[in-house]
C-alpha cells in the first residue's frame, strides 16, 4: 500500500474514532481516549529506536516531560496555540535525544540504556531547581473552557494526539519500508557486520534517537494542557517509561503494528483497572505482562499470530515443525 | 555561601563514609554488569527489598538490621540464583540479552517497586539501632555513627568479595568467565554455573547494602531509583568489574556529591554522579582500573 493512502486511511480511522466519541457524548471518553493515544505515540517513538535499532531507551518520561515542560516555559512567555507548542517540545527533546545519542552510542549498546535512565534522573534535578516552571511545587497552567470550532477544550486535545498518533504510525511505516528502516535493522540484528558493509551506524543511530526522542516530546507538549497542574514527580513518572517499553514488546517491535496493539491494549486496560481497581495494581499488571510475554513470546503479539498462520500449512504437508528460534540450528545433512 | 575550613572538612568526611557505602551497593553490579556482562537495572530495588527486610525483622524481632541482612544473605543468593537461571534459559541461551534482556530486569524493578508501594505504602520507614543516633566529635570534625558503621562493614564487604575473587577457585573461575567462557569449559568448569554462582553473590551483596541503606536514611519504596544512575556511573567509572576501582569511584562520588550538596545544596546532587558517567563515557570508557 502507498504511503499517502495509508496515511489517508488512518486519517479515516482517526476521524471515525473521533465521531464515535462525539457520539457517546461522555467527556469522560476523550480523557481516557486522549491517554491511550498518547501512549501510541509514546510506544510508537520507543519503537523506532528501540524494535527497529535495537537500542533500549529507558528514559521515555525524560524525554515526555521535556516537552511538558517547554510548554510549560512557553506557555508562560506567550500563550502560543499547541501546534507550535508541539514543534517547540519536538525540537528541543530531539535535541536533547541527538546529544544523548551522541555522547553514548558509541560505546556498547547497554551503555546508552544506563545513561537513559540517569539522564532522566538528572533532567528531574534540573527541572526541580528551575523556578521558572515550577519547580518542585509544579506549574499551573489554565486551558481554556472551549474553542471556536471543537465546543470543549479536550475534544481539541483529543483531536491533537489523534493526528500525532496518525503521524507517528505513518512515520514509523514509512521508515519501516525505506532505506532508513533496512540500515536500522542491520544495526539490530549485527551491528559490526553493518559497520563492516559500509553501513553508516553511527549516522542512522543519531537519525533514530532524535526522531524518536522528538516524537516523544511532541507527545508530551500538549500534556499540561491536558492535566492542568504539572509536577516533575507526575511528568517524569516511571509508569511513562514503563509503559512506552512494555507496549512494543508486548505488541511486537519488528513492525509498527506492534506498538500500535500493544498501546491500545495495555492503555485500554490500564484505564479500566485505574476506574475499577486501583493505578498501584495496573502498574503491577503492566509490570508482570512484560517479564511475562518477553520470556514467553519474545516477539510479542504479532509473534505469536505468525507463529500461528505459519504453522497451519505446515500441520497440514506432514508436521515439518522447525523452531525458529532455536539458535544453535546446524544445518544438518539433506534428508 | 561563606567558605569555611570546618565545613570543607566534615564534608569530605562524609563524602568518605558515604562513598565506601556506595562502593556496596556497586558490588553487586560490578559482579553482574562488569564481570558477567548481565545489565542487571533492578539491582537498586533489590537492595531496597533488603532494607524492607532488614526493616521488618528489626520491628518485629528487635534483631540488628546488619546482622539481619547477613542472615537473609543466603536467601538472596538463591533468588539471584533462580534469577539467573530464568535469565539464561529465555534470554541468553537464545541470544536476546540486549533488548529482552534488558526489558527484563526493567520489568523486575518495577515489580518489586510496585509490590512494595502495594505492601508498604509509601511512607518512609526506618529502623533502631545503638549506633544510629551518636555522632562522634574530634575536633571540629563530625562523625555520625549511623555513617560509619555501614562504612566500616562495607569495606570488610568489599575486602572478603576481592579475596573471593582472586583467591579461591570459584572467585578465579568467575573472573575466567568474563574472558573466555569456551576456555573455562576445557578446564572442566561449567561456565553457566559459575555464572549462576556469581550472579547469587552479587545480589547476596544487596542484602547488606540495603541495611546499610535504611541505617543511613529512612527508605520508601521509589528511593532505589535515584541509586540507578549513581551506581551505574561509579562501575563504568571504575572500570568496570575492577572491585578495588568501584571503591575508588564510590569515594571519588562520594566526596564530591558531599561538596556539591554543602556548597550548592543538596537538590543539585544527584547531577554529580550523572556528570561523572558522561565524563568517564566521553573521556575514558576503560574507567579508572579497567583493563
Amino acid at each position: 500500500m502507498r504511503s499517502p493512502l495509508f496515511f489517508l486511511i488512518c486519517l479515516i480511522v482517526g476521524g471515525a474514532v473521533f465521531a464515535a466519541a462525539v457520539a457517546l457524548g461522555n467527556d469522560y471518553y476523550f480523557f481516557a481516549g486522549y491517554v491511550v493515544l498518547q501512549y501510541v505515540v509514546l510506544s510508537t517513538a520507543w519503537n523506532i529506536l528501540g524494535g527497529y535499532c535495537g537500542y533500549v531507551n529507558f528514559g521515555s518520561a525524560a524525554f515526555f516531560a521535556l516537552g511538558a515542560y517547554s510548554t510549560v516555559a512557553l506557555h508562560r512567555l506567550y500563550p502560543l496555540p499547541i501546534p507550535a507548542m508541539l514543534i517547540a517540545g519536538g525540537v528541543v527533546s530531539g535535541v536533547v535525544g541527538f546529544g544523548m545519542g551522541y555522547l553514548t552510542l558509541r560505546l556498547r549498546g547497554a551503555f546508552f540504556a544506563i545513561a537513559t535512565l540517569a539522564l532522566a534522573v538528572v533532567l528531574e534535578t534540573l527541572i526541580v531547581n528551575w523556578e521558572y516552571v515550577g519547580g518542585s511545587r509544579g506549574a499551573y497552567i489554565v486551558r481554556p473552557e472551549t474553542i471556536a470550532p471543537f465546543g470543549d477544550y479536550i475534544k481539541y486535545l483529543f483531536l491533537i494526539m489523534m493526528l500525532l498518533a496518525v503521524a507517528a504510525i505513518t512515520a514509523a511505516r514509512v521508515i519501516e519500508r525505506s532505506r532508513l528502516g533496512y540500515g536500522f535493522a542491520t544495526i539490530r540484528d549485527d551491528e559490526l557486520a553493518a559497520e563492516a558493509s559500509g553501513v553508516p551506524t553511527l549516522r542512522l543511530k543519531l537519525i533514530a534517537t532524535t526522531m524518536s526522542g522528538a516524537l516523544m516530546g511532541m507527545a508530551g507538549a500538549p500534556f499540561p494542557y491536558y492535566i492542568g497542574y504539572l509536577q516533575p514527580s507526575s511528568a517524569f513518572g516511571l509508569d511513562y517509561a514503563v509503559n512506552s517499553i512494555a507496549m512494543p514488546l508486548i505488541g511486537g517491535t519488528t513492525s509498527w503494528v506492534g506498538p500500535l496493539i500493544g498501546a491500545i491494549l495495555l492503555g485500554s486496560l490500564q484505564q479500566l483497572a485505574t476506574v475499577t481497581i486501583s493505578s498501584a495494581v495496573n502498574l503491577l499488571i503492566v509490570g508482570l505482562l512484560l517479564v511475562g510475554f518477553v520470556i514467553v513470546a519474545p516477539n510479542g503479539i504479532i509473534g505469536l499470530v505468525h507463529k500461528y498462520l505459519q504453522r497451519k500449512p505446515d500441520d497440514f504437508v506432514g508436521r515439518r515443525h522447525v523452531d525458529a528460534e532455536a539458535p544453535d540450528r546446524v544445518p544438518g545433512p539433506a534428508p | 555561601m561563606i567558605f569555611s575550613f570546618d565545613l570543607l572538612i566534615n564534608a569530605l568526611v562524609s563524602g568518605i563514609l558515604i562513598g565506601a557505602f556506595y562502593a556496596a551497593v556497586t558490588a553487586g553490579v560490578s559482579l553482574s554488569f562488569g564481570i558477567l556482562d548481565i545489565v542487571n537495572i533492578a539491582h537498586p530495588a533489590f537492595i531496597i527489598l533488603g532494607s524492607y527486610i532488614a526493616y521488618i525483622v528489626s520491628v518485629s524481632l528487635g534483631l540488628d538490621p546488619i546482622v539481619t541482612s547477613i542472615l537473609v544473605a543466603p536467601a538472596f543468593y538463591a533468588l539471584g540464583a533462580g534469577i539467573y537461571q530464568v535469565y539464561y534459559v529465555s534470554f541468553e541461551k537464545r541470544g536476546q540479552e540486549s533488548l529482552r534482556g534488558l526489558a527484563f530486569f526493567f520489568g523486575l524493578l518495577f515489580i518489586t517497586e510496585v509490590t512494595l508501594v502495594l505492601y508498604f505504602g509509601v511512607d518512609y520507614r526506618y529502623v533502631e539501632a545503638p549506633y544510629i543516633g551518636p555522632t562522634w566529635h574530634i575536633g571540629d570534625v563530625d562523625i555520625p555513627m549511623r555513617l560509619f558503621v555501614p562504612c566500616l562493614v562495607s569495606l570488610a564487604l568489599i575486602a572478603t568479595l576481592q579475596l573471593v575473587l582472586t583467591r579461591t577457585f570459584v572467585g578465579r573461575a568467575i573472573m575466567a568467565v568474563a574472558q573466555d567462557q569456551f576456555a573455562l569449559r576445557l578446564m572442566a568448569v561449567d561456565p553457566i554455573r559459575i555464572k549462576r554462582i556469581a550472579f547469587g553473590i552479587s545480589i547476596a551483596t544487596a542484602s547488606l547494602a540495603g541495611a546499610f541503606l535504611i541505617i543511613i536514611q529512612p527508605v520508601e519504596p521509589s528511593v532505589g531509583r535515584q541509586y540507578i544512575g549513581r551506581v551505574f556511573a561509579i562501575c563504568v567509572l571504575g572500570g568496570m568489574g575492577s572491585l578495588p576501582g568501584t571503591l575508588l569511584a564510590a569515594l571519588l562520588v562520594g566526596v564530591f556529591e558531599s561538596l556539591t550538596s554543602t556548597f550548592y545544596g543538596p537538590s543539585w546532587a544527584p547531577a554529580v554522579s550523572f556528570g561523572f558517567l558522561l565524563l568517564a563515557l566521553a573521556v575514558r570508557p576503560a574507567g579508572l582500573l579497567g583493563r
